[in-house]
């Protein structure tokens, strides 16, 4: 079974259609991320699935008793609000300190559990945001921009640590981002999404989509074919490699 | 003879009471930034006290049901696309005015108005005191049970959403605290100076703590102090009791202030 089935949905918001015919599923231990240019209702698709936003046609079906994890888009930590790394890690629910620091470890940081959240960089509170979600031990881990702030090699750095994830907790992930040519390397499916899904699929068949270049140009092709060509060996390949892409 | 029957000694216990009650959810007035809803809601209570006398009802019953009325068409509101600063700003004043003209209207009540709009604190009663602490205890279980909920939804709406807590429940819970402090403290410090006593004690705690749970203990704390600093001070200089209360809890924010000051250096 599907772990998410969305069917037709539609999402107004404020008299504004954001979302519509929306059709997708998500499956146990696949990496899908989902790009679009700005106001192309991905954040809201997400926060659909999390229950955040009511839709106003078609559904949205959980696997009942389904575990997300969640890691926002961004998180203000108002400054009047002290807040540790390990009391961060332990809301909503309580959890010990052997599973904090294992958390902390599987997403790919240090002990910072004394660190206050505002202290942090930007690298490392994203990673924390992560080791939460991962102590919910999730089916899927949804990611709304989780790598805004960052520098390139860093969510590079962050976008690796996912794959990690996945493959040792085996989980599906969900993903939002800006960073094509960074992401598309490490998902098996890509939704291109603009108010409704453009096109989908492999990485490779939507960068060479025709709706795909109408809406990001092909600029990014480039730098896509870049990175596949410096991890290319970290990467296994059941399909035919597409040389049109190497330059 | 009875511990109570002490007029200071029931002073000094509402005073505690109240500062307990305020601790834990000026905490959240603060992280929230809902200083003027603090106020708004505390400013509608004198419509409660209007109403309530003129059904021949308990204040506190008054007091509590228009705070509550006004905290939900506030957050109401609020989702409907008003500025919360305009709304906030037009209905605590409306509220303050509807309820000084309500009381107006009073005839044959010979009612001291100040004593509402400035706590009277002196004058609480045993019958006071167990409205007071019983409200304080409601309090506390009710921002005790929801304290995780509460605080993750604070950090972020969409964060608790996907733990399976609802930001709007937990919004209304804190709706709910806000009416009863409001509604047990007005004897103390009066409708114009709750959010005084709310917000405060949790700004100066704010720089000695670490955590979330600290913060609100030290707040009740300093909260505790002001009171009890404050009523010794009035009694000292002669001077109005909620406002020297207020006073107190006040300089303590500046020496706080201070302090972190000359410790950063």
């Amino acid at each position: 079974m599907s772990l998410i089935d969305i069917r037709g949905l539609a999402v107004r918001l404020g008299g504004r259609t954001v979302l519509h015919d929306v059709t997708f599923a998500l499956e146990p231990g696949e990496i899908v991320t989902i790009v679009g240019p700005n106001g192309s209702g991905k954040s809201t698709l997400l926060r659909a699935i999390i229950g955040a936003v009511q839709p106003s046609a078609g559904m949205v079906a959980l696997k009942p008793g389904l575990r997300i994890g969640y890691v926002p888009q961004r998180l203000h930590i108002d400054p009047t609000l002290p807040m540790t790394v390990r009391r961060f890690l332990g809301l909503p629910k309580h959890v010990t300190d052997d599973e904090a620091h294992m958390a902390l470890h599987e997403a790919g940081v240090g002990d910072l559990g004394k660190r206050q959240m505002t202290d942090l960089s930007g690298g490392q509170f994203q990673r924390v945001l992560l080791a939460r979600a991962l102590l919910a031990r999730p089916e899927v881990l949804i990611l709304d921009e989780a790598t805004q702030g960052m520098d390139q090699p860093a969510s590079a750095d962050f976008y690796r640590q996912i794959e990690t994830v996945r493959r040792d907790l085996g989980c599906a992930v969900l993903m939002v981002s800006h960073e094509l040519h960074v992401v598309m390397a490490a998902s098996d499916r890509v939704i291109c999404l603009n108010g409704h899904i453009c096109c989908q699929g492999e990485p490779e068949h939507v960068a060479s989509a025709p709706e795909y270049r109408a809406l990001f140009g092909t600029g990014t092709q480039g730098a896509l074919a870049l990175y596949r060509h410096e991890h290319s060996h970290s990467h296994e390949h059941d399909h035919p490699h597409p040389h049109e892409h190497a330059e | 003879m009875n511990l109570l029957d002490s007029f200071l000694t029931r002073a000094a216990l509402a005073g505690l009471g109240v500062a307990v009650a305020a601790a834990p959810l000026g905490c959240f007035v603060v992280w929230r930034r809902m200083a003027y809803f603090g106020d708004a809601t505390a400013h509608a209570a004198i419509l409660g006290v209007a109403l309530a006398l003129a059904f021949d009802l308990p204040i506190f019953a008054g007091v509590l049901f228009i705070a509550l009325t006004m905290a939900m068409s506030v957050t109401f509101l609020a989702n409907r696309g008003q500025s919360m600063d305009t709304l906030l700003g037009v209905m605590a004043h409306s509220a303050l005015a509807f309820g000084l003209v309500a009381v107006s209207f009073l005839e044959g009540i010979r009612i001291d108005l100040m004593a509402y709009l400035f706590g009277d604190i002196l004058a609480v009663g045993k019958t006071d005191l167990a409205v007071i602490w019983g409200g304080t205890l409601l309090v506390l279980a009710l921002i005790g049970w929801r304290w995780s909920a509460l605080l993750t939804a604070t950090l972020n709406p969409d964060l608790a959403q996907a733990s399976g807590i609802d930001p709007k429940r937990e919004q209304f819970v804190l709706t709910i605290a806000l009416a009863l402090v409001v509604a047990v403290a007005i004897k103390v410090v009066g409708v114009l100076l709750i959010a005084a006593l709310l917000l405060i004690p949790a700004a100066t705690a704010r720089h000695f703590a670490i955590t979330p749970e600290r913060m609100a203990l030290l707040a009740a704390g300093i909260g505790g102090a002001a009171a009890l600093g404050g009523l010794r001070a009035a009694y000292v200089f002669d001077t109005p009791t909620g406002p020297t209360i207020v006073c107190v809890a006040a300089i303590l924010f500046a020496a706080a202030n201070l302090l972190q000051v000359l410790r950063a250096r």
